[in-house]
């Protein structure tokens, strides 16, 4: 294989695990706007909406349509549910109390997923088969080319809603300002809890489709979370496109690290690139929210 | 204070198993590294969530600067805790500028990388098989090599470095924390460098991590990278919040009862990560002063009492 189909190999996988890198960004993003929190338990919305696809095709031997949707719904749910039982109560909330919350829930989530699926790590059957599609000298699979049409569709998706349905605008109100938003009659909590759940299906979607390629196990929600919040900062956090295209930069570069530099050190990249940005320009790519703090 | 001292002192008397002393000693190793993280997320109001990553660097350092290269251990611990420092200084300075979720996020990130590395460089480090021979530590001459020696070591340290820690609170930097935990612009204009001084107690809860690394090695002998995750990271996350935030003593309480629960209840590892979850959750929404803080509020109650019947 010669160096230019190399290149073009990685760029593949690097553009795949973008698109899961970007859509857990994004996850990060729509809370963060929203709220000003960072959802630690991102990552874990991810893996719970593979584990569950899993659990839901090999278990209860549903088909593909009806589980997708169904493991979406259930994260779905599953964001509101974390907000409204473990953030909505808090008195006097203050940053480090809401940090320690969200990793609460994201550990527990975590040991939850443990007791249930165990240790190993499950497999998803390929949405549509793994006839290898060969372009020149590079190969991909199908599910490469669903897991982009997933990102795509979500992010058309995100765009209609919130600039073409009341509800998406008051959301987008409530992330701008949220006490004028309040005054304008918008239920504020409501508008967060939304906000919650849609991450939450953001997740699941991206980890349903991403699990026939990687697998998925307890532990992964973890990296995943930590990529994608490297993602969202490098794009710039509080940018809905800096989130994407910060997902697939990353998910590109580290692949493009693991290739000519060191695999073993892969997982280290996206976190060195965010060290980086944050050295040289906190505010990311697109870098819209000023964030230097006193 | 006094009584901790003395607590800790006539427990080895009272205790019936020797094998008891092993866990005591651990608590008082963790107890460290809690008293640190402590200061970082009660006073300064930060999060680390890559601890574990700090104790590693102090441990490692320590075990192989003594065990492969046979420096004395004492000169290693001092170059572990410096080099661990470093590392807080590179991770802190960038980040703390910002928002509180980055250091957790960076810590996150440090965590996992240092353990990574220490794997990765098995060459150094002996990898996933361990790094053995680790020798023990002596004081002029005079040998820690029992467990009951290495206990009233340990203990000593622990009440040493708490002591520190409350000199510290009280302390013009102390104060300047709690100006910045009022209030963030406030302080700022009353000339309290803000990042500066989050740097600096970033970096002492490192070395106190350090400190407790270098112990720990020289207890065991032996170190494996297993030890070193995310896990005991959270796990001293957890620690903190359940005997109280900016709570000394709780921190120590902290240790303490997460230990203890480990050992006597065998199936914990298994549950572990659910019920302490379950704890972060629960405590900040219902008790964020933490156990410390309830013992706090119940020694409040007696004078009161008292004074009730009075009149």
């Amino acid at each position: 294989m010669n160096s230019l189909d190399r290149l073009a190999q990685y760029l593949v996988t690097g553009i795949t695990q973008g698109s899961i890198y970007a859509m857990t960004a994004l996850g990060f993003t729509i809370i963060y706007n929203a709220t000003t929190i960072i959802n630690f338990a991102q990552g874990e919305f991810v893996m719970l909406g593979a584990m569950l696809a899993i659990t839901f095709t090999t278990v209860l031997h549903m088909p593909l349509w009806l589980a997708f949707p169904l493991s979406v719904a259930v994260i779905t749910l599953l964001g509101g549910l974390v907000y409204g039982a473990a953030l909505a109560p808090m008195r006097s909330p203050s940053p480090i109390k809401l940090i320690i919350v969200t990793v609460g829930c994201s550990i527990f989530l975590k040991g939850v997923a443990m007791l249930i699926w165990g240790k190993e790590a499950l497999t998803l059957t390929s949405f549509s088969g793994d006839e290898p599609i060969k372009m020149g000298n590079v190969v991909m699979v199908p599910q490469h080319l669903w897991v982009i049409l997933i990102l795509l569709i979500s992010v058309l998706g995100l765009n209609i809603f919130y600039t073409r349905t009341i509800t998406g605008k008051a959301m987008r109100a409530c992330a701008s300002n949220p006490r004028a938003a309040g005054l304008m009659g918008i239920d504020v909590h409501r508008m967060t809890l939304f906000t919650w759940a849609l991450s939450g299906a953001l997740g699941a979607a991206a980890g349903v489709v991403i699990a026939p390629l990687t697998m998925m196990g307890y532990h992964m929600g973890t990296m995943l979370g930590l990529k994608g919040f490297c993602a969202a900062i490098f794009g710039g956090l509080g940018s809905n496109i800096g989130a994407i295209a910060g997902g697939v930069l990353i998910g590109i570069l580290e692949n493009l690290g693991a290739g000519y530099i060191s695999s073993s050190l892969k997982d280290a990249f996206a976190f060195v690139i965010m060290l980086l940005v944050l050295f040289v320009r906190p505010s990311g790519l697109v870098g819209t929210k000023e964030i230097e703090r006193v | 204070m006094v009584l901790v001292a003395i607590a800790a002192a006539l427990l080895p008397k009272a205790l019936t198993n020797q094998y008891y002393l092993t866990v005591f000693i651990i608590i008082g190793i963790q107890a460290i590294l809690v008293v640190g993280l402590n200061l970082l997320m009660g006073y300064a109001g930060q999060i680390s969530l890559g601890h574990a990553a700090f104790y590693a660097l102090g441990a490692y350092f320590s075990g192989v600067l003594t065990a492969i290269h046979h420096w004395n251990p004492w000169s290693a611990a001092l170059v572990a805790a410096v080099a661990t420092a470093l590392m807080a200084l590179i991770v802190g300075i960038p980040t703390l500028k910002l928002e509180g979720h980055y250091l957790a996020m960076a810590t996150l990130g440090i965590g996992i990388i240092i353990q990574k590395l220490i794997e990765e460089f098995s060459g150094i480090t002996g990898g996933n098989n361990g790094l053995t021979n680790i020798p023990g530590i002596s004081l002029r001459g005079f040998e820690l090599n029992t467990d009951l020696r290495f206990y009233y070591f340990v203990w000593v340290i622990v009440i040493v470095l708490t002591a520190l820690s409350i000199h510290l609170i009280h302390s013009r930097v102390g104060r300047a924390c709690r100006a910045i935990h009022s209030s963030r612009l406030a302080a700022h204009h009353m000339g309290v460098n803000v990042q500066k001084i989050k740097v600096q107690i970033f970096v002492l809860s490192a070395v106190y991590a350090s400190i407790a690394g270098s112990l720990y090695g020289h207890y065991q002998r032996y170190l494996d990278p297993g030890s070193f995750g995310f896990g005991l990271s959270i796990q001293l996350v957890v620690m903190v919040v359940l005997g109280g935030l900016g709570n000394v003593w709780g921190g120590i309480l902290g240790a303490a009862i997460i230990n203890l629960l480990t050992e006597y209840i065998s199936k914990f590892t298994e549950y572990g990560p659910v019920i302490f979850g379950l704890i972060l959750i629960v405590m900040v929404l219902f008790m964020p002063k933490g156990i410390a803080g309830l013992a706090g509020r119940l020694g409040n109650l007696i004078p009161r009492l008292r004074e009730g019947k009075a009149s």
